[in-house]
């Protein structure tokens, strides 16, 4: 990467939600602005900047990453997806119906990023219990719900995930 | 007991919130989400030092930085504006210093700002304003309330003479003589650091002058648009209907963004002065240093019982820190004057004392955060009335149960001046005393104390003044509206659309709304929509805070409802020659109620009253659009009320405290969601546990903030949070006809008070005592090593 040192502006070439993505990208941008601001993805929230409060969660090669640590230059090579490409493949259905029935989400600005916390703690198929389910989360913040109706709708979904064998 | 739903989507009913699948998806629309043409983006140039002189502000290098359209200065913006004065008027001798929106010759507070940098991104903004060269020149800085108002304390506005913003005293009875004469007085001293609100998403605004017409749009994270519309004509001198204030989605509020800013004013002053919208979206440090900030309080407190255990007397004294400037609209003498008001409230006694003081210091502003006051009255009177018991050899329990205002006194007017009429205390305490199963948790305290494991048991008890009336912001001078409104259409189509003056931070209330409609009307929750937050389409209104929303819109949406039902059925009725109170609506067709039969759809009543209007008589007057405002005129509060019990561990080797449950019992009148309103307690107490175990905003001894990152801010995240158990009582408020209460604060003021108690109850083996929140580890250590 030597040669790209000094340079403002980057070629990349990734996956975003499962498509073809090809850009000049701002050295200096991180991911969850080069998402906002570029490519008009505002899903992706931005709660502190510095790695702390989860609001930027994204899925960087099938794990949770944070935006705001991740420079736009970063994810050439790789595969991106977001709230907005998990929810139209359908793979937060399940998380998204038991947040809604239990009112696990209010001013829904934690929302993004928790659900992308919760779909791979659920993906994983382990059985686990909610003092498990809590301290994996603990790295999204939330300020609205005080978490309970949050783990009780991942246990929801982990439990009819093991009914229907996964 | 909760009323049966009078439908499965009606009032009553647990139905989920309509936007969350918007919300839930990526879709929302938050402040920073929004773009208008030709937008650009401010960033603030902010005082590092908590006081200091400006003797020069150099904008040159920054004005030509790439991107950068202007950078203001306080000769361009302040001139603009009508300085602020934060003054109850109807709080005699209450006082403080004008406020301009920017510095100009000295900063007051580390993050005043002083100069704004307006670019092309908000990014290029960043990187100019650390350009802008000022010449600062440091003064002695108070940050305390005790340096404040030590004699020779540096004053920092001397047109002021002293620190003193406000110094109230109450005095009910005979408290000197009770106090001399008790059996029993418990004295204690207790400190609150300060606290944020930390709402996830931060604050901003889009303001969008246009030239052309003189008129403005701000689109703002704020909780109440009509507030600021009227705040932005009268200080801008902008003609009040010619400004649209519009809420966007909003990442959490909790008061915080009640409160009025020096850098949103200026960011529209800057739109004003450029005739192009500019954003401003504060980043999280700004969020530490600009928002306004909460708590920060010392208070000495006592109670006096006799030795048959009865209280006599309360005294508080209280002294509260509220930053450089008094908060305007949203006064800075509100949390002490609730904390002195409130305390005591739920016990029957004769005699109290209370004093209140603010105090001017060189920090960010004291502003409104979830409970304001009523947490600290909570934790003063529950600390003392269990330490009384302890003292008494009694059941904490039993002791309420004793002391709290008999059945029979109400209603009644407590020391404090709080009128209590349709409050609960006995039922929500026997409620929670089986919902937590209190007595074998107190066995399993004794077992384990035996063994060296310290575990304790807080009860509180609060009393919550909830949808404040015309009586509590009229008299203050403050242009607040405690009035709601709805305006309903039935469309042509036979659905309902609805426009409330209400806003929605997460707390649910726009469905509240929606099923009020629905009941009310007759029709399905499907059948009805609701927008709310925009200050030129609906009736005016409050918006949301003091928990006000379901109570006050809610009841404007019901009258709004049978107004148009009453109007549907007489078109009904002259369409089918049936008489009107022969007709009702039921699923969203109009009904022969003897029948029982359908006579006419809602859609086809829709389609004559819009276009076939031939069809009906000549002087048939058509009203398929109404509008009701709803305010209680002579009402100050409607009172809520509730009980929490926590039960936790402390561990003596490391001072960390484990939340091992916690539960509560709350009576806000009828409930309309139950859903809902189980969220917003749990997300109330969660806040209440992070107030007493975690949060704090650290300052050096000169005003420096220390922790201005979310790393060192402990916001409560989910390993540390115990499940939450909930039970409801309900009082309905007989002066409405939907007989809802406030809901929104009661978590916060009730949990804050549980787990002071609580953690002290866990130490009471050891004579432990903590009394400074947060009770970081640190501090459980201190008591520790201090113990009597």
């Amino acid at each position: 990467m030597t040669d790209l040192l000094g340079e403002d502006e980057l070629a990349i070439e990734a996956t975003l939600n499962g498509k073809p993505l090809k850009r000049r990208v701002k050295a200096r941008q991180h991911l969850a602005d080069f998402l906002r601001e570029e490519l008009q993805l505002t899903g992706t929230h931005l709660g502190c900047e510095y790695g702390i409060c989860g609001a930027c969660t994204v899925m960087i090669d099938g794990r949770v990453a944070r935006g705001c640590l991740t420079l736009a230059a970063q994810i050439s090579g790789k595969s991106v997806d977001t709230i907005e490409g998990l929810t139209e493949s359908g793979k937060l259905a399940r998380l998204q119906r038991e947040f809604i029935a239990r009112n696990a989400a209010q001013c829904g600005f934690c929302s993004s990023g928790m659900l992308l916390t919760a779909y791979e703690l659920v993906r994983s198929g382990r059985s686990i219990s909610r003092a498990e389910i809590r301290d994996f989360i603990s790295g999204n913040m939330c300020r609205c719900t005080g978490y309970h109706a949050i783990v009780d709708a991942v246990e929801a979904v982990i439990a009819k995930n093991a009914e229907k064998g996964g | 007991m909760s009323e049966k739903a009078s439908s499965s989507t009606g009032v009553g009913a647990r139905i989920p919130r309509r936007e969350l699948k918007r919300l839930l998806s990526g879709h929302g629309r938050y402040i920073d989400d929004i773009a208008l043409p030709r937008m650009l983006h401010a960033c603030f140039v902010r005082s590092p030092h908590p006081h200091a002189k400006i003797a020069s502000v150099d904008v040159a290098a920054a004005r030509g930085a790439p991107g950068v359209a202007v950078v203001f200065t306080a000769a361009d913006i302040n001139p603009k504006c009508e300085p602020f004065v934060g003054v109850a008027l109807h709080r005699p001798g209450h006082r403080s210093a004008p406020q301009r929106l920017l510095a100009e010759e000295r900063a007051v507070w580390q993050g005043q700002p002083v100069a704004v940098v307006v670019a092309e991104s908000r990014a290029e903004a960043e990187d100019a304003t650390e350009l802008v060269a000022i010449e600062w020149k440091p003064l002695p800085a108070v940050g305390d309330q005790l340096q404040a108002i030590a004699p020779g304390a540096p004053v920092i506005h001397a047109e002021l003479g002293d620190n003193i913003a406000f110094d109230f005293s109450l005095e009910k009875g005979a408290p000197a003589t009770a106090f001399a004469d008790a059996d029993i007085v418990i004295e204690e001293e207790l400190r609150f650091e300060r606290q944020m609100a930390m709402t996830l998403e931060t604050r901003g605004l889009i303001a969008d002058f246009n030239p052309a017409e003189g008129s403005l749009t701000v689109i703002h994270a704020h909780q109440s648009p009509f507030q600021m519309q009227e705040v932005f004509s009268r200080h801008l001198k902008i003609p009040e209907h010619k400004i649209r204030v519009i809420a966007p989605d909003i990442g959490g509020g909790f008061g915080m963004k009640l409160n009025l800013y020096a850098d949103e004013i200026a960011t529209v002053v800057a739109s004003m002065l450029l005739g192009r919208p500019v954003k401003f979206c504060a980043d999280r440090l700004e969020s530490f240093v600009s928002d306004s900030q909460a708590r920060d309080h010392r208070i000495k407190c006592r109670i006096a019982l006799n030795k048959t255990g009865e209280i006599t007397a309360m005294e508080m004294d209280d002294i509260s820190a509220v930053g450089a400037y008094g908060m305007p609209l949203r006064f800075n003498v509100a949390e002490g004057m609730m904390a002195i008001t409130l305390a005591g409230a739920p016990y029957k006694f004769e005699n109290y004392k209370g004093r209140t003081r603010s105090v001017y210091v060189n920090k960010n502003l004291i502003g409104m955060y979830r409970g304001v006051g009523m947490p600290l009255a909570c934790v003063a009177t529950e600390l003392l009335t269990d330490l009384a018991a302890e003292k008494l050899g009694l059941d904490t329990v039993e002791f309420k149960r004793r002391n709290y205002w008999p059945k029979a006194s109400l209603p009644c007017v407590t020391p404090g001046g709080q009128k209590l009429q349709n409050v609960s205390f006995h039922e929500c305490l026997e409620k929670l005393v089986r919902l937590m199963d209190y007595d074998a948790l107190r066995k399993e305290q004794a077992q384990l104390r035996a063994r060296g494991v310290y575990r304790g048991i807080g009860i509180a008890t609060f009393c919550e003044q909830t949808a404040y009336g015309p009586p509590y912001y009229g008299p203050s001078g403050a242009s607040i509206s405690t009035q709601d409104g709805c305006t309903l259409r039935l469309e042509p189509s036979g659905a309902v659309r609805c426009i409330t003056s209400l806003t929605d931070q997460g707390q649910g209330t726009l469905t509240s709304v929606a099923q009020i409609v629905a009941d009310s009307v007759g029709v399905s929750i499907e059948q009805v929509s609701v927008a709310g937050g925009d200050s030129a389409i609906s009736p005016y209104g409050g918006g949301a805070w003091a928990s006000r929303g379901t109570a006050i819109g809610g009841e404007a949406a019901l009258r709004a409802g049978l107004m148009l039902k009453q109007n549907i059925l007489a078109l009904a009725s002259a369409v089918t020659q049936t008489p009107a109170d022969a007709l009702s609506i039921a699923d969203g067709e109009v009904i022969n109620t003897r029948s029982g039969q359908a006579v006419i759809s809602l859609a086809d009543v829709g389609r004559i009253g819009y276009f076939r209007q031939d069809t009906l008589p000549a002087d048939f007057d058509v009203q398929l659009s109404v509008s009701a405002s709803f305010v209680a005129n002579d009402k100050m509060y409607y009172m809520a009320n509730g009980v929490q019990g926590s039960y936790v561990e402390v561990d003596c080797e490391t001072g960390f405290t484990t939340m091992l449950g916690q539960w509560a019992v709350d009576d806000c009148g009828r409930v309309i969601n139950p859903l809902l309103v189980d969220e917003q307690v749990r997300g109330g107490i969660v806040q209440g546990i992070g107030a007493a175990l975690f949060e704090e905003c650290i300052f050096s001894d000169d005003a420096n903030l220390l922790n201005g990152t979310m790393a060192d801010y402990l916001v409560p995240m989910a390993a540390e949070m115990p499940d939450i158990v909930l039970d409801h009582v309900e009082t309905p408020e007989p002066s409405t006809r939907l007989g809802a209460k406030g809901i929104g604060e009661g978590g916060l003021i009730g949990a804050m008070g549980s787990v002071w108690v609580a953690v002290n109850d866990a130490l009471k083996p050891l004579g432990a005592k903590v009394r400074h929140q947060p009770f970081t580890p640190e501090r459980i250590l201190d008591a520790l090593a201090r113990r009597e």
